[in-house]
């Protein structure tokens, strides 16, 4: 997928004015913090758990090699057809070779964001093969041409009227207003294509190396139909995706549903070892797993490697404040929210994506629903000291900090600085106690909002004048 | 090299300049072999009513018989009730079953698209989820809790365990290698993607009626 993090201000600008995105940013929101809060609470070790599920992350990426080797000799032993890649062309040709060899014409799949990044739907059609996503949100999100704008719920930035009036005119049918007719309407139309499709792909959730199996975790039940109805089935998957046991697998699945909608569990858990075997009575007679890394392997030398923990739960992007209102599209490219901040800039290049370490407040709010405990603020710090260092900061920006730096380091001038602001400030505000209009680097802030003027005194004055007082 | 020796080499070499953080340790051998559980919130509690409640939030509903020739009397009390049609495909494990004292016309064979009902076993279940167990292989198809409106599941009560890890040393002692496909089913498919409405019946079944049997 091309990148355009670059428009970040631009592009969040324009969504913060956007009332239907807004509208259903809002709506999002309370679903899914609300039934998140609700479920972890049911837990009486959730803290436990997750420590849990943040080590065997890094376990499993401390020996990743030995692992991944693992579930690729299991897998083969099942019968798996197992290839690597190292750039999205090449994965996109793999799929291609495959669907070419299988003389397939139609392909179904189910959501995939390694597919996301590849731009794999654009380059199979290209090649003259017919692609549904079956995913509700993603069916939306295709038929409207759009990119997703959210890991788990695609097409959360459309409102129901949007729906309604895409629907009517792709199926040529009349508008329906509901969520549940318009939901049927889509399994109508896509319930033919299961069941005439020649190929599935589904990314993987997981890939497990005890057993060689892949894993993916749906509500609609899109998956399974994919993984079983068609005669050849691809799933893509990239290397930090695996873990060591069915055990850890269970633990997984205790976190991921629970932080991603607030589910105890996802509807259909499917778990795929190898194609049909000679006593099975469906499934496909050929099953191939596509492994990638694009970017992976030198995160994972970097001082940026915790984020591979991630299993793209979307709990991140849920509670951050900046998410909340700009959305998904905002950040441009395949991840959004506080993970995309930091997965974005490591696999594309800090200089393409140079807002996104700053699209943060840095409250932590991602820190502390991660399910893995990925560090995210303190990787978007490292991320910022990192354009620093490198010359990618503003003009404005490296100056302003310098002049804060002198003299914050400097007590007296710092003192004597921060009496006059506060002197200074007080006559601005006067009696309504606002400042309602600063200039240089101010006028951004009070374009939309006053900022309370100071009352005179600093806060070190009011300390020394207090102890004086208790003193005497 | 190819993309495979590039990408393990890459690994190796990233995870000596990085900073391998690994608590657990050991190696990934070890892990393989003895396979440790994690922590395992608390559970205590019958696991049948557990089960019953964690299948209910799941809008799966649940019915008990005391033996398998209950079945197709509670079968028929659900489609009766719920007004669909007396008909349905199953497993053959079922095809032995009194069907027509009950008035249904059953077929023993996979599901196809206009299908309306389903009838399957269940490998196990597991109770923290309400989720039933279904392995593929002989005489199971797949597509018999898919495509179907609705899917009715037979569970037996020594086979609803506490958790997913029970679910998988069971597997482990009686299955071997697993089975091309291991569907874990909590519900009836369901879809919020349209304004965070949930709506039930996405692509698969609208609903799941579990029967729980004592024998």
């Amino acid at each position: 997928m091309e990148i355009t993090s670059q428009d970040f201000k631009a592009v969040s600008s324009a969504k913060l004015k956007d009332e239907k995105l807004q509208k259903a940013l809002f709506q999002a929101k309370d679903g899914f913090v609300v039934s998140r809060a609700k479920v972890v609470k049911e837990l009486d070790n959730f803290e436990a758990i997750r420590q849990a599920a943040s080590d065997v992350r890094d376990h499993c990426l401390a020996h990743l090699d030995e692992y991944l080797e693992a579930w690729e000799s299991r897998a083969q032993a099942a019968g798996t057809i197992v290839h690597w890649a190292e750039s999205y062309e090449e994965l996109n040709a793999i799929v291609v070779k495959i669907a070419q060899d299988n003389r397939v014409k139609k392909i179904i799949k189910s959501k995939s964001m390694v597919g996301e990044e590849t731009g794999l739907n654009e380059y199979v059609e290209g090649h003259g093969i017919e692609v549904k996503e079956t995913d509700l949100g993603e069916y939306i999100i295709q038929q409207a041409g759009e990119h997703p704008s959210h890991i788990i719920a695609p097409a959360t930035h459309k409102s129901k009227e949007d729906v309604s009036e895409l629907f009517a005119k792709k199926h040529d049918r009349p508008r329906l207003e509901d969520a549940e007719k318009l939901t049927h309407e889509a399994r109508e139309i896509l319930r033919p294509h299961f069941l005439d499709a020649d190929m599935g792909i589904t990314g993987a959730n997981f890939m497990i190396a005890e057993t060689g199996s892949t894993v993916i975790v749906t509500n609609e039940g899109n998956g399974r139909m994919t993984t079983t109805m068609p005669r050849v089935h691809v799933a893509i998957s990239s290397i930090e995706k695996c873990i060591p046991t069915l055990d850890d697998f269970a633990l997984m699945m205790r976190l991921l549903p629970r932080s991603a909608t607030g589910q105890v569990i996802s509807n259909y858990v499917s778990m795929t070892t190898g194609p049909k075997r000679n006593e099975d009575l469906d499934g496909p007679g050929e099953f191939h797993v596509i492994i990638l890394d694009v970017g992976r392997t030198r995160v994972l030398g970097s001082e940026l490697r915790e984020a591979l923990r991630c299993i793209r739960c979307g709990a991140c992007m849920n509670h951050c404040p900046v998410y909340q209102n700009v959305g998904g599209h905002a950040y441009g490219w395949v991840y959004p929210g506080p993970i995309g901040s930091v997965l974005t800039p490591a696999y594309n290049g800090l200089e393409n994506a140079i807002d996104l370490p700053n699209a943060a407040t840095l409250c932590n709010q991602c820190g502390v629903v991660c399910p893995v405990k990925i560090p995210l603020p303190d990787l978007m710090r490292k991320l910022r000291e990192k354009q620093y260092e490198k010359n990618l900061k503003s003009k404005t920006e490296k100056w302003s900090l310098k002049v804060w730096a002198y003299v914050a380091t400097r007590p007296k001038i710092y003192s004597m600085v921060t009496r006059v602001m506060a002197r200074a400030g007080k006559i601005v505000g006067g009696n309504s106690g606002r400042i309602r209009k600063m200039i240089f680097a101010g006028q951004d802030w009070t374009k939309h909002r006053d900022l309370p003027s100071p009352r005179g005194r600093t806060f070190r004055d009011i300390y020394l004048n207090s102890k004086k007082i208790n003193k005497g | 090299m190819s993309a495979r020796e590039n990408i393990l080499a890459r690994i190796r070499s990233a995870n000596k300049t990085g900073k391998a953080s690994d608590v657990i340790g050991g190696s990934a051998a070890d892990r393989l072999t003895s396979s440790p559980i994690s922590p395992i919130p608390d559970l205590t509690g019958n696991v049948t009513d557990r089960f019953k409640q964690r299948c209910e939030d799941a809008a799966s509903t649940l019915d008990e018989v005391h033996q398998m020739e209950d079945v197709p009397k509670a079968v028929s009390r659900y489609l009766t009730e719920k007004e669909l049609p007396m008909s349905l495909v199953c497993w053959p494990e079922f095809k032995n079953l009194s069907w027509s004292e009950s008035n249904i016309q059953f077929e023993s064979r996979g599901a196809i698209g206009d299908d309306k009902v389903g009838l399957t076993g269940s490998y196990c279940a597991v109770a923290e989820t309400g989720t039933l167990v279904l392995l593929s292989g002989q005489d199971h198809h797949a597509t018999t809790s898919l495509l179907p409106e609705t899917h009715i599941a037979v569970v037996r009560r020594d086979r609803i365990l506490k958790t997913m890890e029970e679910a998988w040393r069971l597997m482990r002692s009686e299955v071997g290698l697993l089975p091309r496909q291991v569907a874990f089913i909590s519900g009836p498919s369901r879809t919020a993607d349209i304004e965070m409405t949930l709506v039930y019946g996405a692509h698969g079944p609208f609903r799941v009626h579990v029967i729980v049997v004592d024998q």
